[in-house]
Formats: C-alpha cells, structure tokens, sequence
C-alpha cells in the first residue's frame, strides 16, 4: 500500500516534469523550425517583427536585385514581398476571440518554404478571393474549415485548401494572395520580404551592405533566427515556470520517498538484525536499502515517462507575446527527454532513500534483535 | 479534551514522520499558490476592469486603427458621459528584455475615465501642459529608478525613431489590482509625428476608444449602438466591456492556463498521496491499540476523531508552513519574472483568496486521507486488531 502510493507520487512528478520538457520541446518545433536557413528575411529597421513592419515597393525592387539571391535560369529572383496582418476571429470550441495572422504571399513564398505542403483542398486562384489555412488553425477556429468561408477586410474569403507545416508555425497561418490581401486590408505596403541565398554563408557580407545602404532602412536575418527570437519570451516564461515547478515538485516527492524508507526501515529492524546477526555488513544493508529505493524510483519514472508519452496527443495554444498571434504545438517526446525523466526519478530515489538507509545501516545489532 | 490530548501524543509520536509529511504538503501548498498566483497575474486586467467603461476597437483586430472622426460621433450617444482613445506605442527601452506598456493618450480625457491611476494635483498639471512630457507607473519608476524631471529615450518599433519623454508625473494606483507599470504620453505628440513621417493622410488615427457610461446595464444596448454606427465602413468597430475586452487577452493565452490549472489540481493530488500514505501508515501500525482502545469502551465516533483529527493537525501544520514559504517564494519568482521578461505580468501578487483556498484545500485533503484508515479501525473486530502482531 504504502510502495504504491509513494510509486504513485514519484510517478506524477516524473509526469509534470516530462510534460514540461515534453511542451518546450514542441514550441522549439513549432518557431525554431519555422525558417530554414537557405532565406533570409527583411522588416524595417528596428521593427523587431514582421506585424508591425512596412517595406514599400522601392525597397523590394533593391532587395531582389542583391547579387547573393539566388535567382531561376531565366534570371527572375527567388523573393517575395509578403503582407502579415493580424485578425481577431473566434475560437470553435467556447466562442472567445483570439489573434491569428494572415500572411499574403506569392507563388515563389511557396516555392521558399518546401515544408508547406497541401493535405486537403488546392490553392488559392489568383486574383480570387480564396485562402488556404493551416492545419493547426483549421480545426479550432470557427470559418477556418475546408469549404467554409471567414470574413475579414470587408469581404468573405472561402477556405479552399488546408496546408500543414511539418508542426512548425506557419500551420497556425491563413495564407492568402498578397495581391488580393493588400488591397483588402488597405495597405500600400509589404510586411517583410523573403529571399533566398545562392549560398547561406554569404548571408553576412550581404547584411552588412543592406543594412548600410541608405535605400533600404530594414534589418536582415536569418530566416531561422528570425523565428527562434519571436519565441524568446514564450519559451522563457516555460522554462522559468516549468524549473519552478519541478524543483518545488521533486522536493515534495523526494520527502514521500523519504516516509515511505524510514518507515520500511522501522518496519523491519528485527530483520535487519538478523541480517546483521548472520553476518551481512552495514555496507550491504545501506546498499539494500538504496537499491529497494532506487526500484520503487523507478517503477515510478517509468510509469511517469509512459503517462507522458500520452500528451502527445494533447496540442496546446497560445498567443506568442512576441507577435500577438495564436501559435499551436503539441507536447513532444524524445528519447532524451524519456531518459531525463527516468534519470530524474532515480535521483529522487537515492536522494529520498539515503538518510533511511544509513540509519538502516547503523542500527545497533542487539537492540534490532530485541525489537523482536 | 482527553480525545485532543491522545490526538496530540498521536501526531509527534512519529515525530520525524509527521514533520516530513507536514513538510511535504507545505511544499505541494508552495507550489499550489505559486501557480494559482501565476493564473491571477493573467487575469490582472480583467480583475481591473472597471463595470462602466466600455472598449471600442476596430473589428478585424487591435492592430488596425480607428479614425479619430469617431470620438464626436460616439460622443452624442446618449448615456455616453465621457470618451478618450489611445494607441499602442510598443517601444523599447534600451533593451527589449525591458518591456513595459506604453500607450499614447489624450490625457485629461484619459485620466479623468481612470481615475485609479492617482498622482498628485502639481504633478498632473505638469504633465498635462508638457507636450514631451510622460506618466509612469510606481512600480515601473521603482525599477528603472527614474524620478520627476528624468529624460527617458524610447526606440520606436511601430512608430521608428528614437522618442525622448520627461517624466512629468509617477502614478500610484488606487487598488492593489492596478497596474502600475504603464507609461502613458501625449497621443497628439505621436499624431504629429506620423503625420510628418507618413503624410497628412496617415494621420488622426486611434487604436481605441474608452467610453464612460452611466449605468453598467446599458452595456449591451450601447455598444450595439456604436458598432451600428459604423457599420459597412471601412473601419468597423466592436465594442464591448472593459472586462470583455481585457477578457480577450486571457483567451489568448489559451490552453496554456488551461495547463497550468491542471497542474494545479495534481498538486492536490499528490498532498492526498503524501497524507494518505502517512496516514495508511500509522493506522497499520496502531491497529492493535484501537483494539484495546475498543475494548476500553471508546465509541467508533471517538476512534474517527482521534485518526482524522490527526490528519487534520498534519494538514494544518503543512498549510501554515506552505502559506509562509509562499509569501518569500511569490516575491522571488516575481522579480525572476520582471528580469527576465520585463512587465509582461504588471500585477503579480498573492490574493487573500489564494491564501484560503490553499488552507481549505489542504484540510479538505486532510479529511479525505482519514477516510481509508478511519473505515479500517472502526470495522476491524476487536479480536482481530488484538490478535494481529507486526
């Protein structure tokens, strides 16, 4: 009884501590994989994200032009001038409205992002009022679904296709054609513009004579860096909030361990008098009592890991404070993360069982044996 | 008196088992509180919202403007007794880590609907008359040690160019719920400087509108109102509660508070596991005295008494001790918070209520942990608990 609840204990623990590795883990994903390292992306200088930049056409034209962008046989460049715009729309599930982007982009934005891929539907016609939504976005907000149409910009745009990401960001996008999108939302100007590079190492001499370069006031990153910034806050909040949890957690089961030794230490002094009395050492007694800990430990860890694994099926939402936009992910579990929460659970074990297994260790043999 | 007496002797008879167990719930209560704090923080704005002021913004989001055309029209609206607007400034002080809200305000319209926001007669009128002049919050002067009369250089983001504001006036709020880490400054200044940067056309734009009204039950009526006014422009508006609005912030967290709820409720659980094993414990080991006990003539009502009232002084020693280490423990992971992400929670505090339901809860626990060992020592048959040795 007593083993099963602390095994119970260690295993909840375990549990919360995975879950939290397990949900950064998936906001890595869904922002740090979002960019690839091929693009680099453009936004005013000094703006910090793409919602609250403007980069009018003459900039474009300088960027698309720079020697280092990689460009077809026919000589037209790989970039485009896309529009971020934020919508509030409401939730399927309660009603309440949320943030989420709208992104207009041309045919060579899909041809910069081979990780977007149609599952469902086709793509916009061009010059129709037609969007395709992410995967992630799709199921929970109301008029995201295939075939339904949502209204914004003063105008209806059905929903044709539905796009997933490979789980990063952009799936909890509705994409839509920057030509259509511009004048609806009554903006004169592009957002950022995506390029890609010839070759990703010439990627700094470029930003260097951009940034220098009086024609075009923007910041350039890294496509991938861009992404991995916009999810600094969030992921730090997670950690911060996750650490807190897991230290103040594993002090809590570390003490249940704890009971649990000293009271099968005190259960069985008789015993371990005999024990002493036929000749076993103090050594093979704390070492008996440390492994007896270490297993309730780890029948614990695992029964943690294997509740954990079951997240995975759990996806979690959120505004990016960076962007004010709805981001998704989902709880992921790696081997590393698995073998962390089992080695975690083990060190809660030796932790909680060493103080009762040393006192296991000395007790004095004639006074056990008497406790008989 | 007998009965607290033997629960007494009872509970430190294992004296290092109970104090690891009280321990053990103080520590499960430290960390209930801390994210229950962390839950409030989220719902700062909405706990203060104010019942008569409603929120106009533009329909598609926050991020497109409203004309400021608006203000006359709104204004007429009868039961409408006072409108101000503002916009988001989103600058950065020396470092982005640095957060904090920066809204440009037409100020006595603005000051007169928030009246929480308190400062001194003196310091009001300088910031009212000085056109680079700004407010802050206390909280947001404490941390950055700005005093009356310091220039503060700003980096635009939305709005580009580096912005130089004196601090004209510091704030204090009228309730604990109030933020004070807002900087508020002359939207005219903001006006001007978009009119020059982008053209006369850019200009006269508010990111919203608060309106006062008389009486909070008109809400709904007039904000139907308003939103019929503009109807088919191209600038539509929704308005709603102050509460409804800064409700909006809280459901776009999203599912993470739904996360940090659940864990919550684990907390609880493993209180109940700590206490129910301490619990089971100590009634397996004694199971011989209730017996005796039984056979002395106490009733099964006084073996309840003496089990349960157990539990509940290792519950109430656990709260107590988790209540105090989360006093210390919300202040510290506040000021980690406001290092590492600036203002992002402007009010993070402790609630009283917080405080109570912990100790509820715990007692509660309490209780429930008895329930098992209760059941076994008053069923047991007196010849059986006697018989039994172990």
């Amino acid at each position: 009884m007593t083993s099963t609840l602390t095994v119970l204990g260690l295993a909840l623990v375990v549990f919360v501590f995975v879950a939290v590795l397990m949900l950064a883990r998936g906001l890595e994903i869904a922002l740090v994989s979002t960019g690839s390292d091929d693009n680099a992306i453009a936004i005013r200088k000094g703006s910090g994200v793409e919602v609250s930049s403007a980069i009018d056409r003459n900039t474009v034209s300088v960027l698309k032009v720079q020697p280092e962008v990689l460009t077809d046989p026919d000589g037209s460049p790989f970039a485009a001038g896309e529009v971020v715009v934020l919508i509030t729309l409401p939730k399927r599930s309660d009603g309440l409205t949320s943030n989420l982007t709208v992104r207009g982009v041309s045919e060579r934005s899909l041809l910069m992002r081979p990780q977007v891929k149609l599952i469902r539907g086709r793509l916009w016609r061009p010059g129709t009022s037609e969007v395709i939504a992410g995967e992630a976005l799709a199921g929970r907000f109301k008029g995201c679904g295939l075939g339904e149409t949502v209204r914004f910009g003063m105008r209806d745009w059905t929903v044709v296709g539905v796009f997933d990401a490979e789980g990063n960001g952009f799936e909890s996008e509705i994409w839509g054609d920057v030509d259509q999108l511009m004048p609806a939302f009554r903006r004169p100007v592009f957002s950022s513009v995506t390029l890609r590079l010839r070759d990703p190492s010439a990627f700094e001499a470029m930003k260097a004579r951009v940034e220098s370069d009086p024609r075009t006031i923007v910041n350039l990153f890294r496509e991938k860096q861009y992404y991995a910034d916009q999810s600094k806050y969030l992921a730090t909040f997670i950690r911060i909030m996750g650490l807190a949890i897991t230290i103040i957690f594993s002090f809590g089961a570390m003490i249940g361990a704890m009971i649990t030794m000293y009271a099968a230490v005190s259960n069985r002094t008789a015993e371990i008098g005999t024990l002493r009395a036929l000749g076993f050492s103090r050594r093979s007694i704390l070492i008996c009592f440390l492994i007896e800990s270490l297993m309730l430990a780890a029948a614990g860890g695992v029964l943690g890991v294997a509740a954990g694994s079951l997240m995975q099926y759990v996806s979690i939402s959120t505004t990016n404070w960076s962007t004010w936009s709805e981001i998704a992910f989902s709880f992921t579990l790696t081997p590393e993360i698995a073998a962390k929460g089992v080695v975690f659970a083990l060190t809660m074990g030796l932790a909680g069982g060493f103080l009762p297994a040393v006192r296991a260790s000395r007790l004095d043999l004639l006074q056990s044996l008497r406790a008989a | 008196m007998h009965l607290l007496k033997l629960i007494l002797r009872n509970t430190f008879r294992h004296r290092l088992r109970s104090l690891l167990t009280a321990l053990g719930i103080g520590v499960a209560v430290l960390a209930f509180g801390l994210l229950r704090t962390v839950v409030d923080a989220w719902y700062a704005g909405v706990a203060a919202s104010a019942q008569n002021r409603l929120v106009a913004r533009n329909a598609v989001s926050l991020v497109f403007p409203l004309p400021l055309a608006y203000r006359n029209q709104i204004a007429v609206i009868r039961g409408v007794t006072g409108i101000s607007y503002g916009n988001w400034f989103g600058g950065v002080y020396i470092d982005e880590k640095n957060f904090f809200a920066q809204f440009a305000v037409d100020p006595p319209t603005y000051m007169d609907l928030y009246p929480e926001f308190r400062m001194s007669d003196a310091e009001r009128e300088a910031f009212y008359r000085d056109r680079k002049g700004c407010a802050v919050g206390r909280k947001l002067a404490a941390k950055y040690g700005w005093k009356v009369g310091d220039t503060i250089q700003i980096q635009g983001t939305i709005y580009p160019g580096d912005w130089d504001f004196v601090i004209r006036a510091i704030y204090r709020g009228a309730e604990p719920s109030t933020d004070e880490t807002v900087m508020f400054f002359h939207w005219d200044r903001l006006n001007e400087a978009i009119k020059r940067a982008w053209g006369v056309q850019a200009g006269n734009q508010v990111g919203w509108y608060v309106l006062r009204i008389t009486r909070p039950d008109d809400a709904g009526p007039i904000s139907d109102q308003v939103d019929a006014m503009f109807k088919n422009t191209l600038a539509e508006t929704r308005t709603e509660t102050e509460r409804a609005f800064q409700m909006g912030f809280v459901s776009m967290a999203g599912t993470i508070i739904v996360a940090l709820r659940v864990i919550s409720g684990v907390v609880l659980a493993i209180i109940l596991l700590v206490l129910a094993n301490t619990m089971a414990m100590a009634a397996r080991e004694r199971l011989s005295e209730y017996g005796v006990l039984k056979t002395l003539g106490f009733r099964p009502g006084h073996l309840i008494g003496i089990i349960a009232g157990e539990s509940l002084a290792i519950a109430g020693l656990g709260a107590a001790l988790g209540v105090a280490l989360t006093i210390p423990v919300c202040n510290g992971f506040a000021k980690f918070v406001t290092e590492n992400l600036g203002s992002f929670f402007p009010v993070f505090r402790l609630s009283p209520e917080t405080v109570y339901l912990s100790v509820g809860a715990s007692f509660a626990v309490g209780l429930l942990a008895a329930l098992f060992p209760c059941a076994r020592a008053v069923h047991i048959r007196i010849v059986d608990a006697i018989r039994r040795v172990d």
